[in-house]
């Protein structure tokens, strides 16, 4: 096992407790709930997005230290990007966390690369994720991690 | 062979020594093992009476005149003597072999659930597991009855003065958690049995976490039916029993069919054996029934009331420690409690905390236990849980209480 202090970074740690773009989007185009039975973990994302782009990104909700960074720093990287950018993040991500692929997530999402060495955690980090992209394919219900 | 003679540490000064899972790192640090509500480790002896059983007697039960088949139907019926003295049970036909408890408390449900008609009412607790709550509600779907819940108060006790008001001329039955798998909350059963049965009602205990740490008898109790879990009582896993009194077995109709649980089958008429075959129907599980049983040897041996006061010590201990880590709040601080003690941390979430105690070697469970509906009374989306077995130490209580330092450290 890896250290306890590649999971929990500071940037991690740093983030869970000041979530950014921590609010309600109102008002907003795109939005979805992700809830994860197992843990808890609990959030609505909310987008306003035009011309193919993500004008603005709101989260709120209720989890561990590792679903909030990761939906904090969701939102800072999915800012001002394009839908098509945005789902490209989401494949980078859960790719990576899922074990499928090798390249490191982009930029400070890298942060998140030691949840992969933590099976039982993978899915706090990518449950917002999954929540993103239900609300930017519009579909309807809860998302989940499965 | 009596293998549990050759393989107990007749002390819970030296029951460590009985259990070789223990002795491991984990990260790299001594395991301390505090998740035993969710499931106990077993003792060497039954391990060693499982495998003698597969390396020397196995053979089906109740069926073959040859000598494996005649062994292991001695020792599949001398399981369940074991189970019938445990929980002091008048006759061992009172005692059916399940899967464990869930499988039991939806046994009674689907059967005495033939019976009820729309408007019947079952009540049970706040407190219950899941297994004492859906068999329940599915029954409600399915019959139309009406579910009532007793609630509880800010300690994690049940408001017993509220249940007179629940219980009427269309209760059914009262199912009810003998100790809280989430909270370690010793429920009042015999208070409430006594109440249910003045007004006629009969009364299912969930007894999963309370056979592990209480001396349990269900006569004395006067209870209809008592249900509990090998794995959570040192035995293996998939097995358990489901206790009901004569009466009730003989009253209710069959459960599953199949093989065992009839006297003559015709495609015209089939008729049903007597309790305990005919609620099991085909092979049982042989090897967890002989598991179980030596798993209570090892409890007997070692003796519940000093079981129950070793878990009283190491609760009340654990309570006193834990409120010096700062920012810590204890959820359940019922006057009586059992072997669990279950927390909230400002700041920090459940699943954090139990990663982090992981790390250093402390395995505690974390999130909702199973019990959504206490969560939600107590405003908490999961718990961290430490929750006690007979082979836990005061020195354990220390290391999760250092552990903690680290978790407040790193979320300082």
């Amino acid at each position: 096992m890896t250290e306890l202090t590649d999971l929990y970074q500071e940037l991690i740690l740093e983030h869970n407790k000041k979530p950014r773009n921590f609010h309600r989007l109102e008002p907003h185009t795109h939005q979805a709930e992700g809830f994860n039975p197992l843990c808890g973990d609990r959030l609505v994302v909310e987008l306003s997005v035009q011309d193919e782009t993500v004008n603005d990104i709101g989260f709120v909700g209720a989890g561990c230290a590792i679903c909030m960074a990761s939906a904090s720093m969701m939102t800072e990287a999915v800012k001002g990007q394009s839908v098509a950018a945005a789902m490209q993040l989401f494949d980078a991500m859960h790719g990576y966390l899922a074990g499928q692929g090798t390249v490191l997530p982009p930029g400070k999402l890298a942060a998140l690369a030691g949840v992969r060495e933590y099976p039982m955690r993978v899915k706090c980090a990518t449950l917002p994720w999954h929540t993103l992209q239900n609300a930017l394919q519009g579909q309807d219900g809860t998302a989940k991690t499965e | 062979m009596n293998v549990a003679s050759m393989t107990i540490n007749p002390s819970l000064d030296t029951a460590r020594a009985d259990f070789p899972i223990l002795n491991q790192e984990v990260a790299g640090k001594p395991l301390v093992y505090l998740d035993n509500a969710a499931t106990t480790q077993k003792p060497k002896a039954v391990l060693e009476a499982m495998q003698h059983y597969y390396l020397w007697d196995n053979a089906n039960v109740h069926r073959g005149v040859h000598t494996l088949s005649q062994r292991a139907t001695m020792a599949f019926d001398e399981a369940r003597l074991k189970v019938q003295r445990f929980i002091n049970a008048k006759l061992p036909e009172e005692i059916i072999f399940v899967r464990g408890t869930t499988e039991a408390i939806n046994l009674v449900a689907q059967t005495m659930g033939k019976r009820l008609v729309p408007g019947d009412e079952v009540v049970i607790s706040a407190l219950e597991h899941h297994a004492n709550i859906v068999p329940w509600q599915m029954l409600r779907e399915e019959r139309g009855i009406v579910l009532r819940v007793l609630p509880i108060d800010d300690t994690g006790q049940v408001c017993l003065d509220q249940l007179p008001a629940l219980l009427g001329q269309r209760t059914r039955l009262v199912a009810v958690g003998h100790v809280s798998n989430a909270l370690g909350t010793v429920v009042p059963v015999k208070t409430i049995i006594e109440m249910a049965h003045s007004q006629g009602i009969p009364v299912l205990v969930d007894g999963a976490q309370a056979i592990p740490h209480l001396p349990v008898d269900v006569q004395g109790l006067d209870c209809d039916f008592y249900a509990f879990s090998g794995h959570k009582a040192y035995g293996p896993t998939g097995i358990g029993a489901l206790y009901g009194k004569k009466t009730w077995l003989e009253s209710l109709p069959p459960w599953q069919g199949g093989g065992d649980m009839i006297r003559s089958v015709s495609f015209e008429k089939t008729t049903y054996s007597e309790p305990p075959a005919k609620f099991e129907a085909g092979t049982p599980h042989i090897a967890g029934a002989i598991g179980m049983g030596v798993a209570l040897d090892y409890l007997e041996t070692m003796g519940m009331a000093a079981i129950a006061a070793h878990d009283e010590m190491l609760c009340r201990y654990a309570a006193d420690r834990l409120a010096e880590v700062p920012g810590l709040r204890l959820i359940g601080t019922a006057a009586d409690k059992s072997a669990v003690v279950s927390f909230v941390m400002e700041g920090v979430h459940s699943h954090d905390i139990g990663t982090i105690l992981n790390s250093e070697g402390v395995a505690v469970r974390a999130g909702h236990h199973c019990a959504m509906p206490v969560m939600e009374r107590f405003c908490v989306a999961a718990t961290t849980r430490a929750s006690f077995g007979l082979y836990n130490t005061m020195a354990d209580v220390d290391a999760l209480v250092v552990a903690l330092g680290k978790v407040r450290h790193l979320f300082r």
